[in-house]
């Protein structure tokens, strides 16, 4: 080891660990199509699922005959609720303690759901047997509006008939799920009736879908030698999918082994079990032979998981001079045919509590109440923690109400409210212990940047412009600045149906100074192999390119709950960094029998341990690694591997500041982004470039939402908006320049100081976006309209203050 | 997402495509580029025995550009639209509006042809032969005829053409030196049918405007063209809007469909106007 040369700096540049822009490891296989996705996997004698799914969103089934399709050469069977039922599994539990139908079970809840599963040899027959299905269905009254629901006589759950008493407590109609309530709701009204201004307003946050590129499917292979059966999908959470899949089917858990291999995105949508998943498994273990299900877009956009639905009434108080002194809020919340969110279980409304944001606001109290509609299932936090985005874009349109009610500037609004960087950590009066953060800095670098004031001034401009009949083009300035509450979390707290929610690492270096570390998350496309490699570098000093990561295999990786609410970095990330500190303190005992002194004799030098006070006398971590297997040290185990399970103290905070500039056509209700600026905090940043890239498909993710993107209904519960031609994912084209920057305030707690970022952009950039669009609208008297901001509901907005003469 | 099982044609000449439909009746269908048909019989929504590929058709390709006339193959591109220079500069509107078409990779497959004989109120290729007053050459197996694009849609996905027809070749009449061509488009995206798109030709006494997707066939209306070309631009307006029929969808209601026509025609005009000589 002659590098004797190199100065520590350099020997830490080679290392490419925190803080490199070190190019994604991944990409080498993605860019060339040598990803192994679901769909590419292939066994010995592999059937093929296909379901039969309602077009009804409300009806009796009153019955099913197999009879056609069975006949179809090819199809192997055709399960119904009835074949289920002997094995007790024709319902599954779901994440939020309801439980759900796997097969239709007498009636139908929503469109597309799940009626019967056909089996065939390969998929097109099982395509066609399933047209083949007759489905003799009589219709109910159907029920899409959560307010209605709440009044109407229809049942939707006849299986709950008498239940008064729900997973999260009373129940108060034969529609209604759960209430869930925080805060003081006593001083928070006391504290309304007595405030100077009361900004009140409806915000909606509407249903959509998170989409991912690559739709939910699975592999189930049952071996009937070995009784073993292997589950491949497209899991979010292979550890919990494990369990989940133990408890239901009542296989032993060691019998079980669960993989997802790569994974074409998530972002919530591939949380939950699914019907899939339990036919494919009913299906294999009947037939011995492997079977896969993947389902199609259609069938993702209109059955499983999807995301927001929140109305949330907000009252917001405050002093004349806009020091705000309180706020209060109940959500309405749809939740379709079964309650099958994914959230803590302590949590049905998620970390919706997070809702008083960045700012210093005394008093508060939320409640929720779940409502049951003939919608699907779901409410999974599309690229956010749980229900966080719903809370960042309820109290950033709560300010931007408030801040049209004091006739005040909504940036300056913001400031006099922001939690001061010395109030950390911060209790909020909705329960909440925010880790750490500079508000101020980040506001103030982010209006800088943009030059708000020439924002502001060009936009008075435009509107004499406007006024004076010279232009039809209006100039919006969209701010946000949001707090986030992630890395869910503490075990005392978080827990999934039972299952804590810490997560794990383990490490093994090799005796030639390389290394595999596996965690207890998986990678849905953010890096984790190359950012999980980069922490282990920094804390042990071997490069991260001779460092893999593996994860998603049951079998091999340590047990952890997966990767969903930026919880990879705040949890498995933090596990990382214990279990490499772990390795370095075995090697700084090695090392010191090495080098003959006491091992407090030894300082850590970037890759290796040096004598203090001569650092010529020093042992490489890879030095360290060969004789931690070849050498006999008296008193220590060969080997050098260590495991950490992470129970994280508390969540991290990550904050940003955001702000969009949007020109918008009066005419057309087109619109053009013109700048985007995204700042983000999320404490230590482990690889800039991966943040980046986060970032930018984050805010793409929001951009889609509040312009476009959204599940909507007719009365008679179909799905309008089932496929892509009306769902809106932005292309190249639609998506605009962002400018990203940064300020770094790291989590006093987690062992890295980092915070987790993923999810960042779509959290703080639906409100910007749709703070734009109502920014633009503002002078000439708008104050609320709902998202998302396609065209015709802009030209509605322009339609209603008169602007189309 | 997986179409019916079907019989696949890939004949060399007109002549055989043309028995090959004789022989299979309304079970037999042509495809093109495939990008209309396909998604349509992926949803099971077309459902046919047999699909008669054009694709080794030599005689239904190519672009012949004559002083009075250009001629379209019907397997000719709308990438070839877009990169066929001296169409182009024969009639610049054909390629300004084959570049509000979907995108490049939907364009490389999708044919002219397929855009006007899918009958789609959505294909923009119709309403803008409307305006050029171009004509389709049909051929089946009572020999060839030709039908006037302003004569060939009847409603959604009925068309003046015979189960047995092949739509082969589309005239269209090189408009005179002087003329302004615009295309106008309004759409949510890439990749989106229009919310509203107006074709306009006007220029030496002359004007003829269509619009797309505001109506269950392409709208050409001889009354708004009549006050263009008389250079009355409010009167054209009025004439088109009383012959456009919107109906609701996810673009929007009827109010927003008819205000949008309004603004989109305007535009082209104001565009055609400004480029006429
Ligand atoms: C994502 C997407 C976006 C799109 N956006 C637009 C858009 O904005 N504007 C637009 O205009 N189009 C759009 N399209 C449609 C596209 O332009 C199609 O290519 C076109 O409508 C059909 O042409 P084709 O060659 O693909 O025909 P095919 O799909 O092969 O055929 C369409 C129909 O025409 C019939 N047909 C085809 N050729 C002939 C022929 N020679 N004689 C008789 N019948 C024939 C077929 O039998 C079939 O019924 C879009 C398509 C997609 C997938």
């Amino acid at each position: 080891m002659n590098d004797q040369t190199l100065t520590p700096e350099e020997r830490a540049t080679n290392l490419k660990g925190m803080g490199c822009a070190r190019k994604r490891v991944e990409d080498v296989r993605f860019t060339q199509g040598k990803g192994n996705y679901v769909d590419d996997i292939k066994l010995d004698g592999m059937l093929f699922g296909a379901f039969v799914r309602s077009p009804y969103a409300h009806a009796r089934v009153v019955s099913v005959n197999k009879e056609a399709a069975l006949a179809v050469p090819g199809v192997v069977a055709v399960l119904t609720a009835e074949d289920l039922a002997p094995l007790g599994l024709h319902w599954m539990p779901t994440l939020a303690g309801d439980k759900q139908m796997v097969l239709a079970d007498g009636k139908v809840l929503f469109q597309g759901q799940e009626v019967a599963y056909v089996v065939a040899e390969d998929r097109y027959i099982a395509a066609d047997a399933a047209e083949l299905v007759e489905v003799d269905y009589e219709e109910l009254p159907v029920l899409t509006d959560p307010f209605e629901a709440l009044k109407s006589d229809v049942v939707l759950r006849e299986d709950l008939a008498g239940q008064t008493e729900g997973a999260h407590g009373p129940r108060k109609h034969h529609n209604h799920i759960f209430t869930w309530e925080q805060g003081d709701k006593d001083a928070t009204e006391a504290v309304l009736g007595e405030a100077d201004v009361v900004a009140e307003e409806m915000v909606y946050y509407h249903r959509t879908h998170p989409c991912p590129l690559e739709t939910c499917g699975c592999v189930a292979s049952m071996d009937k030698v070995t009784g073993k059966l292997t589950l491949y999908g497209t899991f979010q959470a292979p550890h919990a999918i494990r369990t989940v899949v133990s408890l239901i089917s009542g296989l032993a858990e060691h019998n079980i082994r669960v993989i997802s291999p790569d994974i074409g995105g998530g972002f919530g949508n591939k949380v939950g079990a699914y019907a899939g998943y339990v036919c494919s498994v009913v299906a294999s273990i009947v037939t011995g032979q492997p079977v896969k299900w993947v389902e199609n877009r259609m069938e993702n956009l209109m059955a499983t998981a999807f995301a927001r639905d929140y109305w949330m009434q907000g009252k917001i108080a405050a002093t004349k001079e806009g020091k705000i002194t309180g706020l209060w809020c109940h959500t309405t919340a749809d939740h379709g045919g079964f309650d099958a969110c994914a959230d803590p279980s302590k949590f049905p409304a998620g970390f919706m509590n997070i809702c008083t944001g960045s700012y210093d606001i005394p008093t508060a109290y939320l409640a929720v109440d779940g409502v049951y509609t003939n919608k699907a299932p779901g409410g999974v936090a599309y690229r956010c923690s749980f229900r966080v985005t719903e809370a960042a874009y309820f109290i950033e349109r709560m300010i931007e109400v408030l801040a049209i009610k004091l006739n005040m500037d909504a940036a300056e609004l913001r400031r006099i409210n922001f939690i001061k960087a010395d109030q950390f950590p911060y209790q909020s009066a909705l329960g909440w212990e925010y880790d750490s953060g500079d508000y101020h800095t980040a506001w103030d670098k982010a209006l800088k940047a943009v030059d708000y004031d020439g924002l502001r001034a060009e936009q008075a401009q435009r509107i004499e412009e406007f006024k004076a009949g010279k232009t039809r083009k209006l100039l919006g300035i969209g701010l946000t600045h949001f707090t986030e509450i992630v890395g869910a979390g503490p075990v005392k707290n978080c827990d999934i149906l039972g299952m804590g929610m810490f997560d794990s690492c383990e490490i093994r270096i090799h005796p030639t100074g390389s290394a595999i570390a596996r965690i207890g998350a998986i990678s849905q496309g953010q890096g984790h192999a190359t950012t999980f490699a980069q922490i282990i570098a920094s804390e042990i000093g071997l490069p991260a390119d001779d460092i893999t990561l593996e994860e998603g295999d049951t079998d091999t990786a340590p047990y952890g709950l997966g990767t969903y609410g930026s919880r990879s970095t705040p949890v498995a990330g933090a596990a990382t960094a214990v279990a490499s500190r772990k390795i370095r303190a075995k090697a700084q005992m090695i090392a010191a029998y090495l080098l003959e002194v006491h091992d407090g004799d030894l300082e850590w030098d970037v890759d290796r341990f040096a004598v203090k006070g001569a650092p010529e006398r020093f042992k490489t971590m890879k030095e360290i690694a060969f004789a931690a297997y070849n050498q006999a040290i008296p008193g220590l185990e060969p080997g050098l591997e260590a495991v950490s399970y992470y129970d994280p103290p508390n969540m991290t905070y990550p904050f940003g500041a955001y702000i969009c500039v949007m020109e918008i056509d009066v005419d057309t209700g087109e619109w053009d982004v013109r700048k985007f600026y995204a700042l983000d905090d999320c404490g230590t940043r482990i690889n800039p470039m991966i943040i980046e890239g986060q970032v930018h498909g984050g805010v793409t993710e929001a951009l889609a939402i509040a312009m476009g993107q959204e599940i909507a209904y007719d009365e008679m519960g179909n799905v309008k908006t089932g496929t892509l031609m009306d769902f809106f994912i932005p292309t190249a084209w639609e998506t605009p320049n962002y400018t990203t920057d940064h300020t770094v305030t790291p989590s006093p707690h987690h062992p890295i100081g980092a915070k987790g970022v993923g999810e960042s952009p779509n959290v703080g950039g639906v409100p910007a976006f749709s703070n734009a669009v109502h920014d633009a609208f503002r002078p000439f008297g708008l104050v609320q309209s709902h998202m998302p901001h396609d065209h015709w509901r802009i030209w509605k907005i322009a339609n209603g203050l008169g602007m189309h003469g | 997402m997986i179409p019916a099982g079907f019989e696949y044609h890939r004949p060399g000449d007109i002549a055989s495509a043309i028995g090959i439909l004789q022989e299979h009746g309304d079970e037999a269908r042509v495809i093109a580029g495939g990008h209309s048909l396909i998604p349509m019989m992926k949803l099971r929504m077309a459902e046919m025995g047999h699909l008669v590929d054009l694709q080794a058709i030599d005689e239904l390709r190519g672009v012949e550009i004559g002083p009075e006339t250009v001629t379209l193959g019907a397997m000719v591109t709308q990438h070839e639209l877009i990169t066929h220079d001296g169409l182009t500069a024969a009639i610049p509107l054909i390629r300004e509006a084959a570049l509000q078409i979907a995108d490049p990779q939907v364009r490389y497959m999708g044919t002219v042809g397929g855009n006007v004989a899918n009958g789609d109120p959505g294909n923009d290729m119709p309403g803008l032969m409307q305006c050029l007053n171009a004509s389709f050459e049909l051929s089946g197996p009572d020999g060839n005829r030709s039908v006037a694009a302003r004569d060939f849609y009847e409603a959604a996905y009925f068309t003046a053409r015979e189960d047995e027809e092949i739509l082969t070749r589309i005239s269209i009449p090189v408009p005179g030196a002087g003329v302004g061509q615009a295309y106008e488009k309004q759409k949510r995206k890439i990749g989106d049918y229009a919310t509203a798109a107006a074709a306009v030709m006007v220029g030496n006494g002359t004007a003829s405007v269509a619009m797309t997707n505001l109506a269950d066939t392409p709208v050409w209306s001889e009354s708004a063209s009549t006050a263009l070309a008389g250079g009355n631009v409010d009167a054209c307006v009025t004439a088109m809007l009383d012959a456009i029929e919107p109906v609701e969808d996810n673009r929007g209601p009827v109010e927003f469909k008819k205000h949008v026509a309004a603004v989109m025609l305007r535009r082209a005009i104001d565009r055609a106007q400004s480029r006429a000589g």
